[in-house]
């Protein structure tokens, strides 16, 4: 998964908004057991990606995501002997023991899921939207040698993602046999550090390894800077403040209870909106990499 | 003032029983162009990532004698300092391409360097002008191809304008119009701006006319230093794989001095008077197929990937069981998809792919096949045979060299024993990053074959190998091919897609190797005997 530079408002947001938003969107689904408004974050995260024109890549990580969120929510019932409304009973198991399954240990594995999913969206949504190498240059300015190990990583992903492809292929082409799993896995382990040697001797080349402190690139702030950082500073102040004020409360054990009031449906309306008003407005988007480049022009 | 200086240089890598730098002793001025020659594994690449810093500090190893790159002692100061006055090109862009646009790519260095952002700005804007790759900042690097990646590793060497550049190999993914022009453009940096190029290549007949001298190696020592007419001179006497098809050309016709470039060669002949004078038309007559059971037939095949444009248009291909066929075109123009589809890896949007029988494809990558830790886990014993590697069948894959690996792969997708041999087997740049000698030996294996029955499609940039081991070729450009027929036919006609032997001699008479175009000097000398007695084996059919 690689970030897509396409022409969108978030896109021509700086990265450091851009992570705001994202994290921004994931604080509702920490603070929040209520469905409601995990529901809302996760439809929120889900429209944002599509408005931004990442719909494909979130969809990807949609269908990825919910064997494991269906797995969350199946489990927990099984495991759990909370919860007093017992909806089914399975007998013995070797050992787990007595299977009663309650409604509310179902429902609470729902909310893990949908934690899970909301939460799983937000990374791709960050994968798909914030450039990499900004946030790069960012680390850089923090901390030398965690940007070094994010720097190799991020950029091994691709390359072995490549290897992988054409080593696959290779072995299609192979008359006879096809040679074990371990063997695969040990030639794909021996590939892969060969390659992070290739990769590290290329970052040493380009002056890496005496790296100074780089100089703050001071763009100003864009119309889409201030809209996105206005979302996430929104999206705070909504999730603190409706967490605080008690508004979608939801509880489920040992009985379900929780409030599916007024206050609950706009919480969940706003946190869906927040995020997506900033796409109004698509006067002055270019890709980043271009604003970046007309701010260094301009020093 | 003194570039690189190697004073009696000996260095030996972790656990290796041989030094790749043997006693070497050599100095680099400022504003040479100096292209390095060698074999396989003579240590070209290795004194090059000993002038980047890479060896010994990322390589370790054992260094003895002194090497200073711009007066910097390479054993104190590391690839990261030695940056600052130098700019490295590897062989495999894909791995040195460190960010996520061109334009980040480019800034990378300078950043490290603390510049300033308006000097980043403006580096970044003037490596790409010079490079070609303007329109290119703002697209994503996964995104380009292997001539695009290697045009932008090469601007991020530069970027930093370092005094000495150092360049592994730098046209061997390149498709000859790329390559020249990669070339054109270090002869310009050199001219104008006076940086030190230190040049490792194997195709010595794109490179040499740019040089300024040349250094031959051999067992990691120097064999020869001197310019290029000196340097073919002793090539012809001492080391026949290294001489150019032009060289090669004029000595078997008893013609001297060794050219140096195409120019160079027909001024010699034509002072001799024998130039023939041909203009070929670029009109290469259709091979007509009428085999019943042709080993491939490719009928109406279009590629058309969603959301992006066609890759094949409606590709029609006849080929006959051990007919050997060469495809050639740029980068990108369609090759490896059309070798993808024929072996079934990937189905086609429309038209039909009809073999005669099993496909093997060997892809350009030979170590993606080897995933055991003995050769004769690999392959049966008697493909093993086939490819003469059967007294390594005990050896580790990947301690074998890189030609040896290229036919370890070949025996793999071949198989032996049970196995139907194939019917068809193609091959994706099989040359790339092969010496000359390599690629007759593999040149010879591929017409072994050929003489079983089996028929071959090798998609090659090098026109040279195509002539060798191909009776056809047909030209690929944007997915469609522009011409298919005798390789004298479209190898002699073209300004690129050319030996140089065509080159040399327009065209005339359809020869493509040197000594056939010597037989074509001599008649046109009148002239009965070849002067030349060496045996002919690194350009033989």
């Amino acid at each position: 998964m690689s970030v897509r530079r396409s022409t969108s408002p978030l896109h021509a947001a700086r990265a450091a908004v851009g992570c705001a938003l994202c994290a921004a969107l994931a604080l509702p689904a920490l603070l929040f057991d209520s469905p409601l408004v995990l529901g809302a974050v996760v439809v929120a995260v889900l429209a944002t990606g599509a408005a931004a024109g990442a719909g494909q890549a979130l969809r990807r990580a949609l269908l990825l995501a919910l064997p494991f969120v269906l797995v969350i929510a199946l489990l927990n019932p099984l495991i759990t002997r909370n919860g007093l409304t017992v909806i089914a009973r399975l007998g013995e198991a070797p050992v787990l023991g007595r299977l009663d399954v309650t409604l509310e240990a179902l429902v609470y594995g729902v909310v893990l899921g949908l934690r899970a999913l909301a939460l799983i969206l937000c990374c791709a949504l960050y994968a798909a939207v914030v450039d990499p190498d900004e946030v790069l240059r960012l680390f850089r300015r923090v901390s030398f040698r965690s940007a070094l190990t994010a720097t190799l990583a991020t950029r091994m992903i691709p390359v072995l993602q490549r290897d992988g492809r054409r080593m696959a292929d290779a072995q299609r082409c192979r008359a006879g046999t096809p040679p074990s799993r371990v063997a695969l896995v040990r030639a794909v382990a021996a590939g892969a550090l060969d390659r992070a040697v290739d990769v590290a001797a290329a970052l040493e080349v380009r002056g890496y390894g005496t790296a100074r402190r780089p100089p703050r690139v001071r763009a100003p702030w864009s119309r889409h800077d201030l809209a996105f950082a206005a979302a996430a500073l929104a999206l705070v102040a909504l999730a603190v403040g409706g967490r605080m004020a008690g508004a979608a409360a939801f509880g489920t054990y040992p009985l379900l209870h929780g409030s599916w009031g007024a206050g609950a449906w706009a919480l969940a309306a706003a946190l869906v909106a927040a995020p997506l008003l900033p796409f109004l407005d698509r006067r002055g988007v270019e890709p980043r990499a271009a604003a970046l480049a007309a701010a260094w022009g301009r020093r | 003032m003194t570039s690189l200086a190697l004073e009696r240089l000996t260095y030996r890598y972790p656990a290796a029983a041989a030094p790749a730098l043997d006693d070497v002793t050599l100095r680099i001025e400022e504003g040479e162009l100096v292209v390095l020659a060698g074999r396989s594994g003579s240590g070209k690449s290795t004194l090059l990532r000993l002038a980047s810093g890479l060896v010994p500090h990322v390589h370790g190893g054992r260094v003895s004698g002194e090497a200073r790159v711009a007066g910097m002692d390479v054993r104190e100061h590391g690839p990261g300092e030695l940056a600052t006055v130098t700019g490295s090109l590897f062989q495999d862009p894909e791995t040195q391409i460190v960010m996520g646009t061109v334009r980040n790519e480019l800034a990378f260095p300078l950043e490290n360097r603390g510049e300033s952002p308006a000097a980043i700005a403006r580096g970044v804007e003037e490596a790409a002008l010079a490079l070609g790759i303007a329109h290119l900042l703002e697209r994503p690097t996964h995104a380009l191809s292997g001539g695009e990646l290697q045009r932008v590793a090469l601007a991020a060497a530069l970027v930093g304008r370092p005094q000495l550049v150092l360049l592994d190999e730098p046209t061997s993914q390149l498709d000859p119009v790329a390559g020249d022009e990669l070339i054109g453009l270090l002869r310009r940096l050199n001219e104008e701006w006076g940086t030190t190029i230190l040049l490792a290549e194997h195709r010595l007949e794109r490179c040499l006319t740019a040089a300024d001298r040349v250094i031959a190696m051999a067992d990691g020592r120097i064999a020869c230093d001197a310019d290029p007419a000196g340097f073919l001179a002793w090539a012809h006497s001492s080391a026949p794989a290294l001489e150019t098809p032009g060289a090669r050309l004029l000595a078997t016709a008893g013609l001297g001095p060794p050219p140096v470039g195409v120019k160079q060669a027909r001024a010699t002949l034509r002072a001799a008077g024998a130039l023939p004078d041909a203009r070929r038309s670029l009109h290469a007559e259709q091979v007509q197929n009428v085999t019943h059971r042709p080993a491939l037939r490719l009928r109406g095949v279009w590629v058309e990937p969603k959301g992006e444009p066609a890759i094949l248009r409606g590709v029609d291909l006849s080929i006959a069981p051990g007919e050997r066929v060469a495809l050639m075109g740029r980068n990108g123009a369609g090759k490896s998809t059309l070798l993808r589809h024929v072996a079934g890896l990937a189905s086609p949007t429309r038209g039909k792919v009809q073999t005669g029988g099993r496909v093997a494809l060997l892809l350009q990558n030979p170590n993606d096949y080897l995933v055991h830790e003995r050769v004769v886990e690999e392959a049966p014993r008697d493909a093993l045979d086939a490819v003469g590697l059967s007294h390594l069948a005990d050896r580790h894959p990947r301690d074998l060299s890189g030609g040896e690996r290229q036919r370890l792969a070949l025996a793999i997708v071949l198989g032996g024993g049970d196995v139907e041999p194939p019917a068809l087997l193609c091959l994706d740049e099989p040359t790339r990053g092969m010496d000359r000698a390599h690629k007759a030996d593999l040149a010879v294996l591929l017409g072994r074959l050929a003489a079983t029955g089996t028929a071959l499609l090798v998609a090659t940039h090098d026109p040279e190998f195509a002539a060798a081991v191909a009776d056809r070729v047909v030209l690929l450009a944007d997915g469609a091919p522009i011409a298919d027929g005798a390789a004298a036919d479209v190898l002699a006609g073209g300004w690129y897609f050319a030996t140089e032997t065509a080159r040399i001699l327009r065209g005339a008479g359809g020869a493509l190797d040197p000594d056939a175009g010597a037989a074509l000097v001599r008649a046109q000398l009148g002239v009965a005997h070849p002067p030349d007695p060496r045996p002919t084996e690194v350009y033989r059919r």
